[in-house]
């Protein structure tokens, strides 16, 4: 990361002030006011919408391997999804895909 | 005790049990941020102002590929928008609370918290608004100061952790361990489709456009299948 000290404050403190806004909104400034069933729908899916697009570039072209594909990384993506969608626990799916990772990684050495 | 301790301490305890998930996962927000090469007091300070694991890890990866701040932000706060849904969700029943109150739980408005919240709040319409106070405050108590505590801790290790162990990747495979679980519909498995092929085929664009339109997109196909599903019956 390249980012200067002052930069990195600035994100801080300005997503903080963001998502304290985004959370006092209704209880605090607009009160029991019904969203309308179009945002709410839109809404329901940000998170499954922000966060696939976000990752798909950095494991099809991870940094640390100067943007080649790699094997390792995509069989723990691939290991990580799978225990994800079948047990529902976080925690599972980041060690077992960790866990391939460095499993891949030593035995093609 | 009194009614309103009683109701702390009942949150307290239908909250305890997601220690167990925030623990791990704030040590790896701090280990990930660590190597990302933020310093502990820029660790912590994210993490105590912005205490929303997802959108924390948004941050660092796009802080990492040296992204534009307004991107930075405005990626983060998109994964944060559930938040605002919260909020309109607890309106009804906490929004007559007195405000530096109310300005207290929007701080600490995290999915766990809305969660065991919402549900007591549901099953006990009786409940006064200073007993659902009490009892949102018992719920989170046990979610967000472990947080920041498991957050240290994984700020303190991250910086004695070799390269060898190739953390770069456990952004991405922690983003995958929070998108898994919330395949619940073809809605959502449609949206997240979308997002993935959008942004891979619009990588070339510069300044992380590629994100913004690829969120856009997956946000209306995730409500058209929706609208669709509902259409024929099929949505619940």
């Amino acid at each position: 990361m390249t980012l200067s000290t002052a930069t990195i404050w600035t994100i801080i403190l300005l997503l903080g002030l963001g998502t304290w806004l985004l959370r006092f909104s209704f209880i605090g400034l607009i009160g029991d006011r019904k969203l309308p069933g179009w945002v709410l729908r839109h809404l329901r899916y940000t998170p499954v919408a922000v966060m696939p697009g976000l990752i798909a570039p950095l494991i099809l072209w991870p940094r640390a391997t100067g943007g080649q594909p790699d094997a390792a990384r995509l069989a723990a993506a691939a290991a990580a999804l799978a225990i994800g969608l079948w047990t529902r626990n976080v925690v599972a799916s980041v060690f077992g895909g960790m866990g391939v990772l460095y499993l891949v990684q030593y035995l093609t050495g | 005790m009194s009614s309103r301790q009683k109701t702390y301490w009942r949150g307290f305890r239908d909250g305890a049990p997601f220690v167990l998930v925030v623990v791990p996962f704030g040590m790896l927000f701090g280990v990930v941020a660590t190597e990302a090469g933020l310093n502990l007091a820029e660790v912590m300070g994210m993490t105590a102002l912005v205490i929303a694991g997802a959108s924390q890890f948004a941050a660092i990866a796009l802080m990492q590929e040296n992204a534009p701040v307004f991107i930075v932000l405005a990626t983060a706060l998109a994964v944060n928008l559930r938040m605002a849904m919260y909020s309109a969700s607890l309106a009804p029943y906490i929004g007559g609370a007195p405000l530096w109150q109310r300005a207290l739980a929007a701080y600490f408005m995290v999915d766990q918290s809305y969660a065991c919240s919402i549900a007591e709040y549901e099953r006990r319409p009786e409940m006064t608004i200073p007993e659902r106070i009490a009892y949102y405050f018992g719920c989170m108590s046990p979610v967000c100061i472990p947080w920041y505590a498991a957050t240290y801790i994984g700020a303190e290790l991250g910086a004695r952790i070799p390269p060898e162990f190739a953390l770069d990747f456990a952004v991405p495979i922690t983003f995958l361990a929070i998108i898994a679980p919330m395949m619940r519909t073809l809605a959502h498995v449609a949206a997240a489709a979308v997002s993935v092929a959008v942004s891979l085929a619009l990588a070339f664009l510069p300044y992380n456009l590629w994100l913004m339109i690829a969120a856009v997109a997956a946000m209306a196909t995730g409500a058209q299948v929706e609208l669709w599903l509902q259409r024929r019956g099929r949505w619940s």
